[in-house]
């Protein structure tokens, strides 16, 4: 299975929690996520109580919508991001947000590995290229993704390595679109 | 037939990190459902969000959480895998979503000259609509002092500069003052979102704005 460099594989505990409805799997997941989850919150504006029963009900989508985590597309840290920016949005905007289709397309063949070892170590690649940035640089991307960027402000050049993400996810689209045809 | 006007970087962004108006979110949405090139490109900018996440400084959830939410999952049946909407319609499901159907359940009203437009129920600071052009007539000539997206639902239309068939996305800044026309064989349908009202050069559009919040 594909791990992180810590030695944890967040994906796996993942399809635990998807596949065995495993409490265990889940309550790992949420000691290293849900207070991760509180922090994003609080650095988007939310005050430590709203923040920390938001982080809750992230934690439940979590649970709640397991099937819908594809560790071929997405790592843990990213799927957990859009559950959260996803609260945010609910609780301090009051927005409606269209989400797009879903691409949930009946039993899964088994996902190749590779991919998912792929998908799973990019946030950690991403991090380290982050980290890489000219310190400006990053405080601006930290600011769009914490919320304090309005639309028209935020530029579009992050500096990341984007394309590599961009067409990796490509490929599995089409092989995803395939196997439905 | 391929996609060949996708959304800027710009747009992907700010609607990964969630600071697009309501109306925004619901163009990009429904371009997102139909295209796996801007799919794609919505999730790197996901990833960096989760890369984020990652490295945060953690702030320490309250003593009994853990167990809290043990006992909240509990009771919290898991959804299980369901087959994909099959639309036989042209609407992507979050746009069918906003219409509460397809077409049929559209409720139109005619601004003239064969042109007929809906308001989607949206958040103020952007204004939603969809826009029914018949085959070969032209949407009555419009700058506009904010950004306008325009998504092809159905059949095609061309401006001065370029040409959108269904799935593609023109985006017009206030730069642009175009007069768009839908092109012969199949009446053109729309999605639209400004974030601001759109101004009319002609008098009687011009009039007309203010009943017909265009």
């Amino acid at each position: 299975m594909a791990q992180a460099e810590d030695g944890t594989d967040w994906a796996g505990l993942m399809l635990r929690v998807r596949d065995c409805q495993d409490r265990a799997a889940f309550a790992a997941l949420f000691r290293h996520f849900a207070p991760r989850v509180k922090a994003f919150l609080m650095k988007s504006g939310a005050g430590a109580a709203l923040a920390e029963e938001c982080a809750q009900d992230v934690m439940a989508v979590l649970w709640q919508k397991a099937h819908l985590f594809d560790p071929a597309r997405a790592s843990v840290a990213t799927w957990v991001f859009t559950i959260a920016r996803n609260k945010r949005i609910d609780a301090l905007r009051k927005d409606r947000r269209a989400e797009p289709e879903e691409l949930d397309w009946g039993p899964e063949p088994e996902p190749d590995q590779a991919e998912v070892m792929e998908a799973q170590q990019e946030t950690e690649r991403l991090g380290r290229a982050l980290a890489a940035l000219p310190e400006k640089q990053r405080a601006l991307i930290e600011r769009a993704f914490f919320g304090e960027l309005s639309h028209s402000e935020i530029a579009a050049e992050t500096g990341l390595p984007l394309g590599t993400i961009k067409s990796r996810i490509r490929l599995a689209l089409e092989k995803l679109r395939q196997q439905m045809t | 037939m391929k996609i060949r006007h996708h959304l800027s970087d710009q747009l992907l962004m700010a609607y990964s990190v969630g600071q697009l108006p309501e109306a925004f979110n619901l163009v990009v949405a429904t371009h997102v459902s139909m295209c796996d090139e801007c799919r794609a490109r919505l999730a790197s900018f996901d990833a960096v969000g989760g890369a984020l996440i990652e490295e945060i400084d953690e702030i320490a959830m309250g003593e009994a959480a853990l167990e809290a939410a043990l006992a909240r999952i509990d009771g919290l049946p898991q959804a299980t895998r369901t087959e994909p909407l099959k639309t036989a319609g042209i609407f992507p499901a979050p746009l069918a979503d906003y219409v509460g159907g397809d077409l049929s359940a559209v409720r139109w009203r005619r601004i003239g000259g064969g042109v007929k437009q809906a308001i989607l129920p949206t958040g103020r600071s952007a204004t939603a609509r969809l826009l029914y052009i018949p085959a070969g007539v032209a949407v009555p000539d419009h700058g506009h002092r904010g950004m306008e997206l325009t998504l092809v639902l159905q059949g095609a239309f061309a401006d001065e500069n370029d040409r959108f068939d269904r799935g593609d996305i023109e985006i017009a800044d206030e730069e642009v003052e175009h007069t768009p026309v839908a092109l012969a064989g199949e009446d053109c349908i729309c999605l639209a979102a400004t974030d601001a009202p759109l101004r009319f050069r002609g008098l009687v559009p011009r009039l007309a704005q203010p009943l017909f919040r265009i």
